[in-house]
Parts: structure tokens; sequence; C-alpha cells
């Protein structure tokens, strides 16, 4: 549980008082982005690493990342998940070179260290030397010389790591009313349907901001108005913890009377652009209420999304400041019949990097990107909604979830 | 002078349809006329853009998924009217196909392919890499894809994924 400081040598302070503007060089410096790594991903924050699905037996194990750092995810013999930085105390190699596997131990291969599944090191290739001579010295320790680890909290099936102390309780993290919408989500044991990654050309704050804007989408996203498929009696709001951190925004679809009904079809037939096949809209509704989408962020890289029947979570990877990778992990439950599943391949084509709906995320961001290279001291300006972080019910036209975003991280930045 | 066997010819004929139908369907997507890819299919034609990680995981999920010409379609009309993207084109190569298992009027085919794409600054890269695995089969003597998946060697997809691979 330890963690290098690196030194800041950035001369960043926030411009303002508030988080309704912010400086494009947040997206663009290299110091903004080493002291990210301190201060966010390895501060008081609860990065996904994976879902408890993934690691069935003891032994199981998956890579990933939190910010830059590698890690690994690992079920030990007690059955317990352990996390631990993936990188050898010796050379400091990745362990585990692979995306996902089964071990009996953790080798390094490069010079065969070996750590047990909780991270201790066990053992060491010629640690007594050959034939007398070479090896170890005797004030070796090998307790001192395990695998960084983290604190894990497995959470509804999902796997959170953290490198703090400070950090607390999964559920006090992102509070009591952001819990209920995972819980409202996350209904049966899961399954995973696929994978796939998004490569974006942008900070992955860009992106962070996108999922937390709802005011974009039907304005960058117009699949659903051009082809008639968003129904004028959308409910909806926004949700956001108290600290501004995590969110949650959705749609609903409000029961509506008979005259409303009329006035749909009337606007449907005056669409000038149709779908041919409409399967891909289908929705059975499954988890007990009439919700049609719900994007969750927890603070700072994961979202959860249900688009109808389209269940996944996205885990964002900082790929230096002007790049980042979102990794779909796409899911299901255990016990989905065929049809169910059919269902989900088809609403499927709605999001992900070939997404009918929201291929556009990875575009705008780039747009972005490119722009705020030249100017790092000008900023953006978001003013939907005020200044505040407060939530909104009935409409999503408001910044202040991304505000709450950039309360979060100027908390953890300390700047 | 030693004259082919009827099964040869055949062979030789069905692998130039084949090649035919690899040629017209690139070109088609090259050149921007997307509106003509679905008639590259059967009416109820599968086409299935997938990873090779799912794809050897066995898992289901696919980035495209269209079942049927209506789908193909629509994936289309879609990005005419609905999709906002940078503009690019692609150029596909599409390697040597393979006839893998061929019972009368039904072909199952493999073939490699390399797409590069190149957007409108200019910037090219190769965009995508892997296997058509199709299922063609005789429609009026022409061959059509009932079924083609694209499986995709990269997990990762730059960006976007708008035209059809």
């Amino acid at each position: 549980m330890k963690g290098a400081e690196i030194r800041y040598d950035g001369d960043f302070t926030w411009p303002s008082d508030d988080v309704s503007r912010v400086p494009f060089r947040v997206y663009t410096d290299p110091a903004i982005h080493a002291r990210e790594q301190v201060r966010i991903f390895r501060g008081p924050t609860w990065n996904f690493l994976c879902l408890e699905c993934e690691l069935p037996n003891p032994g199981d194990y998956k890579t990933t990342f939190i910010g830059d750092t590698p890690v690994l995810a690992v079920r030990d013999e007690d059955g317990a998940i352990n996390a631990m930085v993936n990188r050898c105390a010796h050379k400091g190699a990745q362990v585990c070179y692979k995306p996902r596997g089964n071990v009996s131990e953790l080798t390094c291969i490069y010079h065969n260290w070996v750590y047990d599944l909780r991270g201790n090191l066990t053992g060491v290739a010629f640690g007594r030397g050959v034939a007398g001579k070479g090896g170890l010295t005797d004030d070796f320790d090998h307790a001192q010389h395990g695998l960084e680890w983290l604190r894990v909290e497995v959470f509804r099936g999902l796997v959170f790591a953290t490198f703090s102390e400070q950090t607390p309780t999964f559920a006090d993290y992102i509070g009591a009313e952001l819990v209920g919408c995972i819980d409202r989500v996350f209904i049966r044991p899961l399954r995973v349907l696929g994978y796939h990654s998004q490569v974006l050309p942008n900070n992955w704050k860009l992106y962070a901001e996108n999922n937390k804007d709802s005011y974009h989408a039907s304005l960058l996203h117009v699949f659903h108005n051009t082809f008639g498929v968003v129904r004028p009696t959308m409910g909806g709001g926004v949700r956001i913890s108290d600290n501004g951190w995590h969110h949650l925004s959705y749609t609903e679809r409000v029961p509506v009377d008979d005259d409303e009904i009329g006035k749909e079809k009337v606007r449907s037939l005056q669409e000038e652009y149709r779908l041919e096949d409409a399967s891909l809209m289908e929705h059975k509704l499954e988890l007990g209420d009439t919700v049609t989408n719900s994007i969750q962020t927890v603070f700072p890289t994961l979202v959860i999304q249900q688009i109808l029947n389209a269940l996944a979570v996205r885990q964002l990877v900082p790929r230096g400041p002007d790049r980042a990778e979102l990794m779909w992990t796409v899911l299901g439950f255990e016990d989905d019949d065929d049809e169910l599943l059919e269902l989900r391949l088809k609403v499927n084509n709605l999001v992900g990097p070939a997404g009918l709906v929201s291929m556009e995320d990875g575009f705008a961001g780039g747009l972005v990107q490119r722009a705020a290279a030249a100017d790092p001291d000008a900023s953006t300006v978001m003013p939907m909604g005020g200044k505040s972080i407060e939530p909104s019910e009935g409409s999503r036209v408001t910044e202040a979830a991304v505000r709450g975003f950039w309360k979060g991280w100027r908390e953890c930045m300390g700047v | 002078m030693v004259t082919p066997s009827a099964s040869v010819e055949h062979e030789i004929a069905l692998e130039s349809r084949i090649q035919a139908l690899h040629t017209d369907y690139v070109h088609c997507i090259d050149d921007d006329r997307l509106e003509e890819w679905p008639g590259f299919f059967t009416e109820a034609g599968r086409y299935r853009v997938i990873t090779r990680e799912n794809h050897e995981l066995g898992l289901p999920v696919c980035l495209i998924y269209c079942d049927g010409r209506g789908m193909l379609a629509d994936r289309i009309s879609a990005m005419r009217t609905a999709n906002v993207f940078e503009p690019h084109t692609y150029c596909h190569i599409v390697g040597a196909a393979r006839v893998l298992e061929s019972a009368g009027a039904e072909h199952r085919v493999r073939s490699n392919f390399t797409v590069t794409r190149t957007m409108s600054d200019g910037a090219m890269s190769t965009f995508a890499c892997g296997r058509y695995l199709d299922r063609m089969v005789d429609d009026a003597g022409h061959l059509k894809l009932a079924e083609r998946t694209v499986v995709l060697d990269s997990r990762r997809i730059d960006t976007l994924l708008v035209i059809p691979l």
C-alpha cells in the first residue's frame, strides 16, 4: 500500500472560483497527467478491475490498468479476490502478460521470481546460488519484496480496488441513492457476453465528462430523432451524489393516455426516414420499471450502462494525456434464455464503437482535443443549469453532473 | 494434353465466382456505393462484425449484428442521415479465398482481408484486418452472402466503425 510521490512540476492553479469553466490545459498537460496518477488513480478512489464472474476459480486472473498502472486481479485458494500492481518486485517486469488466465502461483518469466496468489514472494530462482556461489545474501527478506497490493471490494459482482487507506467503503463512496441504482440493474448473477474496446483520440476526462453530460445526447446522437423512435412522452432526470463525484442520468417511458398515443402516431408518420427493421429497438422490460436508458458513473472512470436490454460496464483507461481506451464488457444475466440473448445482441447495435446511437462520442472528444492544444489557458464554459451541482428531476438539459466531476477532480488533485 | 476433370473445372469456376463476389463487394464499399451493399446478401442474410477475442472465447457479442437485408439497409441509411463522423474512405484488400466446404449450392469460404483507412486530412492507417468467414449460396446464377462473419484480429476500434467492412 505504497506509491511513490511523483514530483509535480506544473504551476497549475484552477482559474476561477467554481467548476463551470475548465481550462484546456487539463486535457493536454503531461504534468497534470502525472499528478493524476498519484492524486486520483492512487488517491481515495475506487477503480473498476473486472467482474467477479470472470474469476470463477482459484488461480483465475485478469489484468487491467488503473490509470497508467498495470494491475491484476486474482482469486486465491480461499476464494478471495486480491489485487496487486502487475509489476515484479525485482526488475519491474509485468508478471502476468496475458489478458486472463489461470495459474497456481504468479511467476515472473524474466528471472523466475515466484509469488503466491496474495502477492507474497515465495521463491527466487538461484536464490541460494549455484554450487555455493552467488545468490541472495542472508539479509534478503522475502517479506519485503512482495507485489504491491491494493484494497479490494467486490460490490454486486463488480470488483473494485483502491490504493488508498482513506477511501471509504464502496457503498459510502457512491452513497445510498446510487447504490440503489446499481441494485436496480444487477438483479441476477451476471454473465459476460463479450469484450471490445474503443480508442478515443482524446484525454480520458473528455469522455468522463461526456458520460455526465446528458445535455449532448439528443443533439450529437440524432439516430433516435431521425428515425422517429424518440417518443415525446419520455421522462427522466439526473441524480448526483452529495459530493458531486458520481451520477446517474436516465430516461423512462412515461405511461401515456390514448390521446397522446394518437399524437405519437401522427408524429411517426411524418418522419421522413423509417427503419426497415426496428427489431433492434425492441425492449423487454426486465428490471421492474420502464427506464429505457440509464447511464451511471463511478468517479473516476467507470460507466454502468443499461440501454434498453443492452447492459455493459465501460472502463476508461488513460493512454497518455491525449488518448484513452474505453474497455467495454458487455453483459447479460446467467439465466438469460435464447430469446433474451438475441434481443441483447441486436440492441447492442446501438452502442459501442459501431453503435448507431453513440458512435459519435469518440469523434466529439477528439474535436475538443485537437482544438484545445493551442490555448491551454483558455477555458470551456458550462452554463447549462447554472453553476450548481444539484440533481435535476424531469430534465436532462443540465451540465450539473459534469461540474460535479470537476469538483471531484479538483478535490483529489488539490488544485 | 491433359483435359481438366469436370470437378476441377467446377472448382475453378466456383473460385472465380467467389473472387468476383469479393471484388464487387469491396469495390462497392470502397467506392461509396453503399446503398448497393445489402444486395450482396440474401434476403435473410446475416452480417456480423466480431472481435477475434470474442470469437475464440465463444462469446456472442458483435460490434455490428445485422439479421436480414432490412437491418443492413438501416445501417446505411443511419450512416447517411444520422451518424456524425469525420469523412474517410477505405481500401480493402482481400486475400485468396479458400473453400472450406461445398455442398450443392452452398459454400463455406474463408478469406483474409485488410482495410486501410484514409481520413479527409490525409492521415492513413491500417484500420482493420482479419477474416471473412462466409456462407455463400447460389442465387439465380449469382453468389450471395447468406452469412458473413467479419472476425477482427484486434479488439480495438480506433474512434468509431461506421462504414461496413
